[in-house]
């Protein structure tokens, strides 16, 4: 260690604070220029963690699942009764589902209708919630034999939760469908409509940009929108998103299915190479930019 | 310079003495990494922060130096989705006044050390938004906000009842050595 005389090392001391402050502002505007080492240094520590996080999440999760066992046995009588009659429901659904079905088929073999390849997916465990005040956001552990790249969209086991955003070697930060950043391109069920789902940080993302002369019906069934453009990374058509909700102030507002609040895992869904390429995809390998 | 004080210090002593001195912000970004774990509870990181940072500052300064309260704002901004250096700023600011104030803030009870930091929490919330804001260039909704300030608010007796005790045990330690 140098040995500086004491008055200097008071002044020193009292000038570190004055000089620190300057550089948190230069950190701003280093943030603000440099948005790839932000990311970079931002996903490297999420790396070192994920481990951490996921050892902890064991635990977190046993004290979760403890509660909501508890719960359910409480409410065990009142779910007794609702899953009869909704098992009553569905078993016409699915007479209804399996004549459709037959019907399809029936229909396709006179069309020589080619299907859609089926999505592929890989499943990722959630171990820490990525976002903070003004972000929604998780951070999943994914294997180092595990193929994500940004743009993927990822799904929990009922319908949409977000989209990855930023990839480290050991982590995946999935930006989800209510942050305020995000934008999902989506179409109402009922009337083919296309429009823009716009995140706004609370629970239920906003209805944007719906053609003229269509109306999102209260209750309509919302699913993602094919979107085969770049910026989209080729965002696979007709998955679940949520239903349509008019709120009070008169807004259209998606009514999410997924359960973004008790995420614990999500599916990762590969539509990248599956399908036909345009032909001048083909020449250069999938790119991986940084913005 | 002033005579022979005490004998050069062995190795195990000096690393006793960086221990003691390294603890606080230990601990601080222990509790900080925790916090961002997935318990559903949002704005975590930053509510953990501030107390950590502010009693420190107030009660045991020479624990949590200014290049400490920059590692920890870093790491928070780090950690939390925040536009890069807001937290360091803002920790920092408040490193800054509660040193400034620590005379008359350190003799006081519980009580008014818990309302002068819940000043201090608002100030760091309504800084943050402004910041956020600015950088972002879109107004933020307030509720996360407010939600923040909340939660910093009501952490603090919690992590004051633990880091007094810690403070406690150094003192102790060091009466002893």
């Amino acid at each position: 260690m140098i040995r500086l005389s004491i008055p200097l090392r008071q002044a020193l001391s009292r000038l570190s604070l004055p000089v620190l402050i300057a550089v948190a502002f230069g950190t701003m505007l280093l943030g603000k220029a440099d948005t790839l080492l932000v990311e970079r240094s931002r996903m490297a520590l999420a790396d070192v963690l994920s481990p951490i996080y996921a050892a902890l999440a064991e635990p977190v999760g046993a004290a979760r699942d403890m509660m909501q066992e508890v719960r359910e046995l409480i409410a065990l009588r009142a779910d007794n009764v609702a899953l009869r009659e909704e098992n009553e429901r569905l078993r016409r659904w699915q007479a209804a589902a399996l004549a459709l079905e037959g019907e399809v088929t029936l229909l396709r073999r006179q069309l020589s209708f080619t299907p859609d390849s089926e999505p592929s997916f890989r499943t990722a465990r959630v171990v820490a919630d990525g976002g903070g005040t003004y972000a929604r956001a998780v951070l999943l552990a994914i294997g180092p034999h595990m193929q994500v790249r940004k743009g993927q969209v990822a799904l929990d086991e009922r319908g949409l939760a977000g989209r990855v955003t930023e990839i480290g070697s050991r982590s995946a930060r999935v930006l989800l469908v209510t942050d305020i950043n995000s934008r999902m391109p989506v179409t109402l069920e009922g009337s083919r409509a296309r429009a823009i789902m716009a995140g706004n940080n609370t629970d239920r993302p906003r209805l944007q940009h719906w053609p003229e002369g269509v109306l999102p019906v209260e209750g309509e069934r919302v699913i993602t929108s094919s979107d085969q453009s770049q910026a989209f990374g080729g965002l696979p058509s007709g998955l679940p998103v949520g239903e349509v909700r008019w709120s009070a102030s008169g807004a259209a507002e998606v009514e999410l299915y997924a359960r973004l609040d008790r995420l614990d895992l999500l599916r990762i869904f590969d539509f990248g190479l599956a399908g036909i390429l345009p032909p001048e995809a083909v020449a250069r390998p999938e790119p991986r930019r940084g913005r | 310079m002033f005579g022979r004080r005490e004998p050069a210090p062995g190795l195990m002593r000096r690393l006793d003495a960086l221990a003691r001195a390294a603890m606080p912000t230990v601990i601080a970004a222990v509790l900080m990494m925790l916090a961002a774990a997935p318990v559903g509870v949002p704005s975590g990181v930053p509510a953990v922060a501030l107390p950590c940072v502010f009693f420190w500052s107030v009660f045991r300064p020479a624990a949590m130096p200014p290049p400490a309260v920059f590692g920890l704002g870093l790491l928070q901004d780090l950690l939390t989705f925040a536009p890069l250096g807001v937290g360091v700023f803002i920790l920092l600011l408040v490193h800054g006044l509660a040193l400034s104030w620590r005379r008359h803030l350190a003799r006081q009870s519980f009580l008014v050390v818990w309302l002068a930091f819940s000043g201090f929490a608002a100030m760091a919330a309504g800084l943050g938004f402004a910041l956020q804001a600015l950088l972002g260039w879109v107004l933020p909704p307030i509720a996360p906000a407010l939600h923040l300030l909340g939660l910093t608010m009501g952490i603090y007796p919690l992590l004051s009842f633990l880091l007094t005790r810690t403070h406690g045990a150094i003192r102790a330690a060091e009466e002893v050595a």
